[in-house]
């Protein structure tokens, strides 16, 4: 038999009976598309965290005052007291690094912020002009911090878009002289809305230059200093330069903790890729569900055409060619099933990406690849033991039933 | 003499029924010759049928030999009988199983689509056989739009289409009326008279009678092995059990 005529045999007995062919086609459909709107899900999960970290800023060395033991990044390191203070001239210190691109102190406190009447508690960061970079933050109107002596800023301050909003309401804000704490500033700036992310928020935050925060404050230490690398691969190196100047400068002591935003990440993209596996793996027995579908509705179809079996074999088909045509049959329905789903599947992711805009829910390409793969794989294993009954049928017994 | 297009010799058939044996052909000794016009009759459970897919290679005997064309075909391999059924052997069935979903034209070109010949030639053959058969404008019309005589019309073009040697009919009038079962009746004889040998299994005595050579099959024997042009039957080709 021709390939082209076994295609168009299998084509013509799977659409004569129409509902055991959609009924077949639509469990081989769900599974495929269960696995790519899951992997979405869970891919789109890993992205989203992903995005959240890199927002803080790309290469960074972050260097916190205190020792953490046991390593890496812990709750702690925010509350412990520290037997040396992590200074301005520390970070500046840091600028000699070969490796480090910019470094931006950051010294936190909270305070209040005040203009005509309205009064309202605010995080203050006092930092450099390099802030705006290393954090890849954007500016809604007017300017950041000017560069200059980081021990010297003027009373300037650069306000997050909610501030704004809240403390001048439809007023300019720009050029407003405000009272932070005891202080007198000018707003030069407004930074750009960012929306909810991982860290701090920096629609509500009030920056000015690190060494008016210190003095408002009456405290020499910094809450961290960001370091930003040269390059990705240049985060390694930097992190030990950072560690040789710190330490040298700490009297041969390492009292602070350095951790890479690299290795946060990979933490989590472990984790959640770990998770998108999971759920892959989950909507994977959905896809054997609907193989072993296909075998019970084949070896139906097998039993219910016994006797054209047997006529074709009385025309002179060989098992070979029964078999065949009842493989192509599955292989034909898991592949349409296959396509279907993904469509399906990724119509949903879609509509998942419209429903939430910010969740980047697209099926990776492997679990694309690996649904596809598996529909067809499992149509045909499990329609080979059909294909088979069908090809070892008696001619005389097949054409005995009616 | 040349060789006979089929030549039975000891040919044993045996069921399995529950625990007890049933001999559904024993010893059975048969030559037809080419050209030959042989209606197989007798009672339920004569053992005809059972010949009739001996001779079609739809069954194999238990023991004997079979040969076709002087070549003995029961130790062929499946694949090798396959070959031999869509070359050389025609079949029409009582209830016609014709291909519900197919149109009358794909039904006939089935066997071809099987050997595997190209589609022009196909279309070519099918084309005439539509013309010979009386079907032209029944092409596209599926089975369960035609009428019975055109049915068994459509599966004699699909059984000689393969322009075979052998032509088995197994009761070809049986669900038919009288009119429909004289004019397929009357088809089949024309293709016989070209040259097709042809074996009609049937329990219609009137039907037997036309045959040039009458089988009547008792208890898995020919009974009676008579030709219509001989006075008196041939003697019993099978010994009974005694």
């Amino acid at each position: 038999m021709r390939a082209p005529d076994l295609i168009r045999f299998a084509r013509d007995a799977a659409t004569g009976n129409p509902l055991r062919t959609g009924l077949l086609v639509l469990a081989m459909a769900i599974g495929v598309a269960a696995v790519v709107v899951l992997t979405a899900l869970g891919d789109g999960a890993r992205r989203y965290v992903l995005n959240q970290f890199s927002a803080i800023g790309s290469n960074l060395v972050i260097v916190l005052p205190g020792r953490s033991q046991t390593g890496g990044f812990n709750p702690g390191n925010a509350i412990t007291n520290t037997p040396r203070d992590l200074t301005v001239d520390d970070a500046q210190a840091l600028q000699r690094a070969s490796a480090v691109h910019r470094v931006a102190p950051l010294a936190i406190g909270t305070s209040e912020i005040s203009v005509g009447g309205k009064l309202r508690e605010v995080m203050v960061a006092g930092t450099t002009a390099e802030f705006i970079d290393v954090r890849r933050l954007q500016l809604a109107q007017g300017r950041f911090l000017p560069a200059g002596d980081w021990r010297r800023g003027a009373s300037e301050a650069v306000i997050g878009a909610k501030i704004r909003d809240e403390m001048f309401g439809r007023a300019e804000a720009l050029g407003q002289l405000v009272r932070v704490g005891d202080r007198r500033v000018r707003i030069v700036g407004v930074l750009a809305t960012t929306g909810q992310g991982l860290g701090m928020n920096t629609d509500e935050l009030v920056i000015v230059p690190v060494s008016l925060a210190q003095a408002m404050f009456n405290s020499n230490t910094l809450f961290r200093i960001l370091v930003e690398a040269n390059g990705r691969e240049a985060i390694e190196p930097a992190k030990a330069q950072v560690t040789d100047i710190l330490r040298l400068r700490h009297e041969g002591e390492l009292d602070v903790t350095i951790i890479t935003q690299d290795a946060v990440l990979a933490t989590f993209d472990r984790l959640l890729g770990a998770l998108t596996l999971g759920v892959a793996g989950i909507a994977a027995i959905s896809l054997a569900v609907a193989g072993i579908l296909v075998m019970n509705v084949m070896l139906v179809s097998v039993a219910q055409r016994t006797a054209e079996i047997g006529l074709l074999k009385a025309l002179g088909a060989t098992a070979a060619t029964i078999r065949n045509a009842f493989l192509a049959e599955s292989a034909m329905l898991s592949l349409a099933g296959a396509v279907l789903g993904f469509v399906l599947g990724q119509a949903g992711a879609a509509i998942i990406r419209q429903l939430y805009p910010v969740f980047p829910a697209f099926p990776p390409d492997w679990a694309v690849l690996a649904a596809l793969g598996t529909a067809l794989g499992t149509g045909v294993l499990f329609g080979v033991l059909p294909a088979r009954r069908a090809a070892r049928l008696e001619p005389v017994r097949a054409l005995a039933k009616r | 003499m040349a060789a006979p297009l089929i030549e039975l010799a000891g040919i044993e058939r045996v069921f399995q029924l529950g625990d007890s044996e049933v001999h559904a052909l024993h010893r059975l000794d048969v030559r037809i010759d080419a050209g030959e016009y042989v209606a197989v009759m007798g009672p339920s459970g004569s053992g005809k049928s059972t010949l009739l897919n001996l001779l079609g290679l739809l069954d194999r005997p238990n023991a004997g030999t079979y040969r076709l064309e002087g070549r003995d075909v029961t130790t062929l391999s499946a694949v090798e009988q396959a070959r031999v059924r869509s070359e050389r052997i025609g079949f029409v069935f009582q209830s016609f199983h014709l291909v519900p979903r197919l149109t009358a034209a794909e039904n006939i070109a089935l066997p071809m689509i099987l050997a595997g010949l190209p589609p022009t030639r196909r279309a070519e053959r099918v084309a005439r056989a539509l013309r010979d058969y009386g079907l032209e404008n029944r092409a596209d019309h599926r089975p369960d739009q035609l009428s019975g005589g055109q049915r068994q019309r459509v599966a004699i073009a699909r059984a000689t289409i393969m322009q075979p040697a052998l032509l088995l009919a197994d009761e070809p009038t049986g669900n038919l009326d009288r009119a429909t079962g004289d004019e397929v009746v009357r088809l089949l004889e024309a293709l016989n008279d070209q040259g097709m040998t042809l074996i009609v299994v049937t329990h219609d005595g009137g039907l037997g009678a036309r045959a040039r050579r009458q089988l009547l099959m008792e208890d898995g024997c020919p009974r009676h092995d008579r030709r219509r042009d001989e006075t008196d039957g041939s003697p019993a080709t099978c010994a009974l059990p005694t």
